[in-house]
């Protein structure tokens, strides 16, 4: 079983999203789509699963929230809890207001943090990553679309001809 | 176009006839002399003496309390028409606290050590305070159902004034979403014209001493040969004095009142129009309203809400009012939307129209505790004792509602209005924005009681009974209005943008 995939390229995102939904419609699995600017609905018409990164961004910040605050009590309380200008220091609850601000931003520091590290990795994304791009041109104004071939090869280059494509290439992928 | 459904009318009318009882029952119980009030503390006096018990037991709470009352006294001897005392029994305590331990800070052992000593000398030397302490109480009591009054009616006209306030905002913002909306908040606004009648004549009456809501109305505080002279009020007093503030508040409520005329003439009469004069004219319009509204409503908030504080002072609160009564306009919307749409009558309106208004819940929510907690942090940081006594009082009788509120306009939709699923369903929104309501309601609640009836207040019947009558008198006169049109404004250029709207 030879690993070549088609490339159908598009230049318009209308027609890109006509072309996805023909290719739902025919179940041929769509393996990759590379387009030069966030096509709005693409996810949707691919049926690609919602992201969660908002979920794990509530986490964080929930843990942000506890390390800070169990921080400025360690320091502030328990284990040197001087009289600074008559703050009461006897405990946190009350002495909390002058935290505040430093929960708050512990919060959205490890929020936005962790979840933008967390968008890296889990896109694979680093420094010196090397660059996966089929098309120079899917960066600038062209739409590509890959789909692994499986049966027979003519039929669906036929078929991503009809879809408006304005080239159908099958490539050998490693 | 909407009917009023006859089961709706017939509810705000019970609403309507319950709340006049419950206010007229408030008005009769509140106590004529001052014997009935001795009555009152007597019933009231032992369960005061077991608090104050109980709180010794524990030294840690006996500490803070002692920190706490040393403020207190010091808010007794700045203003007198304003101290705040807790019972007949405490009270004494904590004057007669500052009397021994003096100014100096160390003494909360020895506070703490004579206080039962201080306790048998506040009985034996102090029947004029006594009887100060009794007519102070009466005051307090005489002004409950009339704060009871003043509270649910200010809440629910700046209910409708925060509604026009979005209206405009959507207007001078040309928001693609809204328009669909706008019959809705033209209805809901429809209430600016009686709620702020009613509220006039309730500035009226205190401004002729029908009551004792406004401390520096009292002519005796002005003057100089009588024993409640306020130097304090007296310098203020060219601000605040009675005609000048009445000629302020009737500016600006008929300013607000022709901006809500004019607007949804215009907003009718595009429906009909051929080109868009009546929509540019109202763009116009609301632009020069936001302009207008953002001095008004800062003022306002001096005049009719800080003023019965008159020794206190907030930079930021003008716009802490705003943003209590703006996220309880758009809840309202959003509420109002519902009803209707489950009635069938919005079928353009979908689940993002809801959503966004949810997000709006959400972030006013957001920005009210921020600035709830600016004022509050900046205040309690510093803790200079003329400003401070504002939330002493409050934390030490007001503490369940002064941070239940908190949990309410905070907690509660921080936490549910977060998950944008949440924020499409009706059950969630509703929910959260009855909440919103009652914690808001609650906020001005917080803002009016203590400098009013002080350690008196209790939502009994004057306060429910005013609630329930501004209630029904709301929804009679927004869901008499939003008949007035068809809910759909066909005319405005956005509407089309806003029918299919999607998020």
């Amino acid at each position: 079983m030879s690993n070549k995939v088609i490339h159908a390229i598009y230049n318009d995102d209308d027609v890109l999203m006509d072309a996805v939904k023909q290719t739902r419609a025919a179940h041929h699995h769509i393996e990759e789509i590379y387009t030069p600017f966030p096509v709005h609905g693409l996810d949707k018409a691919m049926g690609l699963a919602p992201t969660r990164i908002a979920i794990c961004a509530f986490i964080y910040g929930l843990v942000g929230l506890s390390i800070y605050t169990a921080l400025m009590n360690y320091i502030m309380i328990n284990d040197w809890p001087q009289d600074i200008g008559g703050k009461p220091s006897f405990s946190y609850i009350d002495n909390m207001p002058a935290f505040v601000p430093i929960m708050f931003e512990g919060t959205v520091f490890f929020a936005a943090h962790l979840m933008v590290i967390t968008f890296y990795m889990r896109s694979k994304l680093w420094p010196f990553k090397k660059a996966e791009n089929p098309d120079v041109r899917t960066t600038d104004d062209h739409f590509l679309m890959e789909v692994g071939v499986h049966g027979n090869e003519e039929e669906l280059v036929s078929f991503f001809t009809s879809t408006g494509a304005v080239e159908v290439k099958v490539v050998e992928k490693h | 176009m909407y009917t009023f459904s006859s089961k709706l009318k017939t509810f705000s009318l019970i609403l309507m006839v319950l709340g006049a009882i419950g206010i007229g029952i408030g008005f009769m119980a509140s106590p004529k002399t001052i014997e009935d009030v001795e009555k009152i503390l007597a019933a009231d006096s032992h369960h005061g003496h077991e608090a104050s018990h109980s709180e010794k037991v524990a030294p840690h709470a006996a500490e803070v309390h002692n920190t706490e009352a040393h403020v207190v006294s010091d808010s007794v001897k700045a203003d007198d028409t304003h101290a705040v005392d807790s019972t007949h029994t405490e009270a004494h305590a904590v004057a007669d606290s500052t009397n021994h331990a003096d100014v100096a800070a160390p003494a909360v052992a020895d506070a703490h050590g004579n206080n039962h000593e201080e306790h048998a000398n506040a009985d034996v030397h102090s029947h004029d305070d006594h009887k100060a302490h009794l007519e102070h109480v009466l005051h307090q009591l005489k002004n409950k159902p009339w704060a009871a009054l003043y509270v649910a009616c200010i809440f629910f006209m700046l209910i409708s004034v925060g509604v026009l306030a979005f209206y405009a905002i959507q207007y001078a913002a040309q928001a693609g979403w809204s328009p669909i909306l706008f019959r809705v908040m033209e209805g809901i606004t429809a209430y600016l014209l009686p709620g702020s009648i009613i509220f006039f004549i309730l500035l009226v009456a205190a401004g002729l001493h029908f009551n004792h809501l406004f401390v520096w109305m009292d002519p005796e505080v002005l003057d100089k040969t009588s024993v409640k002279y306020d130097k304090l009020i007296d310098l203020k007093s060219g601000y605040l004095n009675v005609p000048f503030f009445l000629g302020r508040a009737a500016f600006f409520l008929i300013v607000w009142n022709l901006y809500r005329f004019f607007s949804r003439k215009n907003s009718l009469a595009q429906d009909e129009a051929s080109d868009n004069t009546f929509y540019k004219k109202n763009f116009k319009m609301a632009a020069a309203f936001l302009v207008f509204f953002i001095v008004s409503e800062s003022i306002m908030s001096w005049d009719w809400v800080m003023s019965v504080d008159p020794h206190w002072y907030s930079t930021l609160f003008g716009w802490y009012v705003f943003a209590s009564f703006f996220v309880s306009g758009i809840t309202v919307i959003a509420m109002v939307t519902l009803y209707l749409k489950s009635k069938g009558y919005l079928e353009h309106v979908n689940t993002s129209h809801i959503h966004d208004l949810a997000k709006f819940m959400f972030g006013i929510s957001i920005f009210w505790t921020y600035l709830w907690f600016s004022q509050f942090m900046l205040i309690w940081y510093s803790n200079i004792p003329e400003e401070v006594t504002y939330f002493v009082t409050r934390i030490e009788h007001y503490k369940l509602p002064f941070f239940g509120m908190l949990a309410m306009n905070f907690i509660f939709p921080l936490l549910i209005l977060i998950n944008t699923d949440f924020k499409r369903l009706t059950w969630i929104v509703v929910m959260a924005g009855i909440v919103i309501l009652c914690g808001h309601y609650i906020d001005f609640f917080n803002m009016i009681m203590p400098a009013t009836v002080g350690d008196q207040w209790f939502i009994g019947i004057p306060e429910i009974g005013a609630l329930l009558f501004f209630l029904g008198l709301f929804i009679f006169v927004v869901f008499n209005a939003l008949t007035k049109a068809p809910l759909v404004p066909k005319g405005n250029p956005l509407i089309e943008e806003s029918k299919h709207f999607h998020y």
